[in-house]
């Protein structure tokens, strides 16, 4: 009878514990590391500075990984969860977020003026051509959702995390490959339009098919980040 | 600066205006050191291997420089060391050395003008080997490109910077001397014995340090604080000791990053992932068989906190609470771990062992163990940092070590580890 018990119990245990197992055995399990600055499955957190990662095209996403490694990117936490992994699982890691579709929120209501608001929507379509500032549709998408696989979308990321990206790229301290068509681009901004551009994108709903689409980058500008990366 | 730094600093001056009278003491190679990767028979091949062995590289190659050129920055107590250009550049590397040189280097502890070098360069372990593996691992360094890159200078505080003052240090704690086999013991001993204490230069983190640096004892690998973790001794049970693992669970952790629920995280997953897991595999073996042949201590746990302290109480009992919230989605309710995903805590001695530095970086930091050929996908641990402040952590921590002898965790433990770079 204790036999028989104890049978019973180890068939029962085994049949709870494998599933258990195959149900950890996952991506979205060992991309939990992430949530914590990311959100739930990198869908951003209500109030943070971390980007927005699901759904950003994968050839991005690969590339910004290894940027964190090389320095391109400076980011110690970043670089030190992804230093001592092989580019495969970087790789991996890149589509995971890539292909996760899941909603948007609705973007938080700006805090800057209408006539910031107005600048920044007018830099984001037309450019400044004065001074030779291409438009971010030009590269990002008309509908600024990005291209695939290389081109990340701008909508629905925070204000700061925009403004900072881009006086990162002033400043130097974000990089990509040469030539780094972005540099050129943000060199060309001051203050005022770093904060009129960043606050318009981040007050901008997505539109129904946020997806990044393949296409082609109209700039005229020479962009290494474009290149497949190696 | 604390009173200990203090003495340390005075005691270094004393020695240093004392000990140039006295010399090194070099002893002779016996010819019975153990032959490592003697199948390569190419000299730069298997220099290769040794450099790789050695991890080298670890500390000659800035984030995203050159392999070898140097330039990383080791943060020590006596400052900030740059690992020197050692690619065969004639003007900033080692183009201008000879096999002489290097092994006046590895052996000496000498620079090419004879200046003593700083022992942040394991010559302390590196004296132990073969005048054969040295021209190796020369012959090795000279096929690299020359990469031109200039060497920056240490930034020391006073008076460590005083480079001549390292003769008494050397008089005290450096004797230069090849590797002597143990005839009481076998070969795969005596080999882990070159690897471990020599070439692996294991002992350059897992030995205690006194207030100057040295090694306090080579015989017990005691553990102390380094690159701001700690690292744990290789000769206590409730450390770091392989004693009770079996002899392929110890191989799979050194090769694979993670064995028998534990995982290696900081320093140490670097160290796996660059060199240990591309070792061969009698060479892995041979470093078990040495490590769980260390004689094993049991030093007396330091006093456990009165359990009527109610502060300590209050600490254990909010840190249940957070744990539930934070950590029991995966690693069980109990602590028990959810394998594949995450290890036990309860009783996994990365957390009762009494130093909490580390367990406190991986809640602030989390981190993945590294990937190697056996686990090429491992799981992470969530960085913290932003999320739980330095109390909670404390909490969580004391919640987790309640049933053992640990020290008590203090939000001030937890905080000075929120400075400093990341490794």
């Amino acid at each position: 009878m204790k036999a028989a018990l104890r049978l019973l119990a180890a068939v029962v245990l085994t049949a709870a514990c494998a599933p258990a197992r195959a149900e950890l055995d996952t991506m979205a399990q060992r991309m939990r590391a992430c949530e914590t600055c990311h959100g739930d499955r990198g869908r951003a957190t209500p109030d943070g500075y971390f980007p927005r990662i699901a759904g950003k095209p994968a050839g991005y996403l690969y590339a910004q990984l290894l940027h964190f490694r090389s320095g391109r990117r400076q980011h110690a936490q970043m670089a030190y969860l992804l230093d001592r992994q092989t580019p495969a699982y970087l790789m991996r890691m890149a589509t995971y977020f890539a292909t996760l579709d899941l909603p948007y929120p609705a973007p938080p209501v700006p805090q800057a003026s209408p006539a910031v608001l107005a600048r920044g929507a007018a830099l984001v379509r037309d450019g400044d051509p004065g001074r030779r500032l291409p438009a971010c549709t030009d590269c990002h998408g008309a509908a600024l959702t990005g291209l695939q696989p290389a081109v990340p979308g701008l909508l629905g990321l925070p204000q700061d995390y925009l403004a900072a990206q881009l006086g990162a790229w002033r400043s130097g301290t974000r990089k990509a490959r040469e030539p780094d068509c972005m540099a050129t681009i943000a060199r060309q901004l001051d203050a005022g339009d770093i904060e009129a551009i960043s606050a318009w994108l981040a007050a901008q709903p997505l539109p129904r098919d946020a997806h990044a689409p393949a296409g082609e980058v109209h700039g005229t500008l020479h962009c290494g980040s474009l290149e497949p990366t190696r | 600066m604390t009173r200990s730094r203090v003495a340390a600093a005075l005691l270094f001056a004393l020695l240093g205006t004392a000990a140039v009278l006295f010399g090194d003491r070099p002893t002779g190679d016996n010819g019975d050191a153990p032959q490592i990767a003697a199948d390569i028979a190419d000299p730069v091949a298997r220099g290769a291997y040794l450099a790789l062995a050695a991890n080298c590289r670890g500390c000659h190659t800035a984030r995203a420089g050159v392999a070898y050129a140097g330039g990383r920055a080791i943060p020590t107590p006596f400052g900030t060391f740059y690992a020197p250009n050692i690619t065969p550049d004639d003007d900033t590397g080692i183009g201008r050395w000879d096999a002489d040189d290097f092994w006046r280097a590895l052996h000496e502890g000498r620079g090419d003008g004879g200046e003593p070098l700083y022992p942040v360069f394991p010559y302390t372990h590196y004296t132990k080997l073969t005048r054969r593996d040295a021209d190796a691992m020369f012959a090795y360094l000279r096929s690299l490109p020359a990469e031109r890159r200039e060497n920056r200078g240490h930034a020391l505080r006073f008076p460590y910077d005083q480079r001549w003052m390292l003769a008494g240090w050397r008089a005290l704690f450096f004797t230069p001397g090849v590797y002597a086999a143990d005839a009481d013991r076998g070969a795969q001993w005596n080999r882990g014995a070159y690897l471990v204490q020599g070439l692996g230069h294991c002992g350059a983190c897992h030995e205690a340090r006194n207030a100057l640096g040295a090694i306090r004892s080579r015989e017990h690998p005691a553990g102390g604080i380094v690159l701001d973790w700690y690292a744990p001794a290789l000769d206590v049970a409730r450390e770091a000791g392989l004693h009770d693992w079996t002899h392929e669970q110890a191989v799979a952790l050194l090769r694979d990053g993670q064995a028998n629920g534990a995982s290696t995280l900081g320093p140490m997953a670097e160290v796996v992932h660059d060199s240990l897991q591309h070792l061969e595999a009698e060479d892995l073996d041979a470093m078990v068989t040495y490590l769980q042949a260390l004689p094993a201590r049991d030093p007396a746990p330091s006093p456990p906190a009165p359990a009527t302290d109610a502060t300590i109480a209050a600490s254990r009992e909010r840190g249940g609470v957070l744990y539930r919230d934070h950590c029991a989605d995966c690693h069980g309710r109990r602590a028990e771990g959810r394998s594949p995903a995450a290890p036990a805590l309860a009783g996994n001695r990365a957390l009762t062992m009494d130093s909490a530095v580390n367990p406190i970086r991986a809640i602030l930091y989390g981190g993945f163990a590294p990937g190697t050929h056996a686990v090429p996908e491992p799981f992470g641990m969530p960085p913290f940092s932003a999320e739980l402040d330095d109390q909670q952590i404390a909490d969580i921590l004391n919640w987790l070590r309640r049933d053992s002898a640990a020290a008590v965790v203090r939000d001030y433990d937890v905080r000075r580890q929120r400075t400093g770079p990341l490794w």
